[in-house]
């Protein structure tokens, strides 16, 4: 690992102006990708920005009828919380098979949305659920947030507060983890709710997490696996790597969507 | 630099380390607590798993910085005395080891494992719990059966181990 410089700021404030400070920091969330990255010497932040020690950055709350989850939640505590279990367990079983236990004590929701791993777990949530991602400058829906494989909306100083959603009245998410690595191959993220029916993909596009249309308006007529028995998914642009072909994950992309239906 | 303040077995300690000095170095190198085993380079393995604040996370994912202030726990601080801890004593009688390697960082992610269950364990819960520690010799099922004994031992439960 290259030379850094480690800080722990007690505001979000506090940590907004060290990155402003510092062009070349980054921010440091639960750095089960960040840290890994930089022992590899993939990243070299000259400084490190840990949010965890941030006390408005953290829990699960649920106001007006919305679930808004802290962007330094660790997945252990997301996928243990009883407020988010009886709101959407699909999204506290999705944090409960992220990685493995050692991952999920430190990963945290907003370390993994803001890195937007292609085959990351929480984006296709984030999508299906139209969360809306509030930070240290503004609101961004889900829709305009994940902009490409590992990356999004956010500005270079932005920090991720929460993220917040109305719960739905269905939701589950199903995923083929490589076992080796763990990550999504495929997975899919199905809600049915007030803004109608949504589907979102990770782990299979070459862009990153994606909705899938064809799905949602065939489970806006009829919300049951059999109603996706007619579509074919196509294989273009999806990625296409040594653990999977892009027809493959084709394939896994209906295959999850019923499991996923199935579970809601 | 960092200046670290923890408590290590419960020992107080505090020392001045380079910022990307990560936890399972520290343990190693600093405080000469060699239990706690680096067995891959991309965080995978689990051979460094300590516990830090009762949390069982990999001690190479982490930077010692990270985990100034906190109660760190090694395999070294598991039991006091001669005694060995009941997982510890669970994977001498039911051979849950061979070349050792993965040993400590397998109990101290099974004491966080049976500790998080409360006594509510099986095989298959056990498989899934322990997917983040490698182990290239024993093909787990003693590795099972040890973590299975030991919580029936800790929490009292009937023998489900066989």
């Amino acid at each position: 690992m290259y030379e850094t410089t480690y800080h722990r700021p007690a505001s979000v404030e506090e940590a907004a102006a060290l990155l402003a400070a510092n062009p070349d920091a980054k921010l440091l969330a639960g750095g089960q990708t960040l840290v890994p990255t930089m022992k590899q010497r993939l990243a070299a932040p000259s400084d490190l920005v840990d949010l965890r020690h941030i006390a408005a950055l953290r829990g699960i709350s649920s106001e007006g009828g919305r679930i808004i989850i802290g962007a330094a939640t660790p997945h252990a505590e997301v996928a243990g919380d009883a407020t988010l279990r009886a709101a959407c367990p699909g999204l506290a079983d999705l944090a409960a098979h992220i990685g493995d236990p050692h991952v999920r004590y430190m990963g945290t929701l907003g370390g993994s949305i803001a890195n937007n791993d292609p085959a990351a777990d929480y984006p296709s949530a984030m999508l299906a659920l139209g969360a809306t991602i509030h930070t240290s400058k503004r609101d961004i829906g889900a829709d305009d947030f994940f902009t490409g494989m590992f990356e999004t909306a956010l500005d270079e100083d932005e920090i991720i507060i929460a993220v917040s959603f109305a719960p739905p009245e269905r939701a589950a998410y199903a995923k083929f983890p490589n076992p080796a690595s763990l990550y999504a191959m495929t997975g899919v993220f199905v809600t049915k709710g007030s803004a109608g029916v949504r589907v979102a993909v990770t782990g299979a596009g070459s862009d990153g997490v994606f909705r899938q249309a064809e799905m949602e308006a065939a489970l806006s007529a009829d919300f049951s696996p059999a109603a996706l028995d007619g579509i074919t998914v196509s294989p273009e642009g999806l990625l296409e790597d040594l653990h999977a072909s892009a027809a493959y994950r084709a394939s896994l992309i209906k295959t999850m969507a019923r499991r996923a239906v199935a579970a809601a | 630099m960092a200046k670290l303040e923890m408590t290590v077995n419960g020992r107080k300690v505090s020392r001045v380390v380079d910022d990307r000095t990560l936890l399972a170095h520290f343990l190693r190198e600093d405080m000469q607590l060699t239990g706690t085993h680096v067995g891959c380079d991309t965080s995978q393995c689990g051979a460094c798993v300590v516990h830090v604040d009762g949390k069982a996370v990999k001690s190479c994912t982490m930077l010692a910085a990270q985990a100034s202030g906190a109660q760190v726990t090694t395999i070294e601080g598991l039991s006091s005395g001669a005694d060995l801890h009941p997982v510890q004593r669970a994977f001498n009688e039911h051979h849950g080891l061979q070349c050792g390697f993965c040993t400590t960082g397998m109990i101290m992610a099974s004491v966080d494992i049976i500790a998080r269950h409360g006594g509510d364990l099986d095989e298959a819960t056990v498989r899934a719990e322990l997917e983040g520690n490698i182990c290239r010799c024993t093909g787990y099922h003693n590795i099972v059966k040890a973590v299975l004994a030991a919580n029936a031992e800790m929490h009292g439960a009937s023998q489900a181990a066989e």
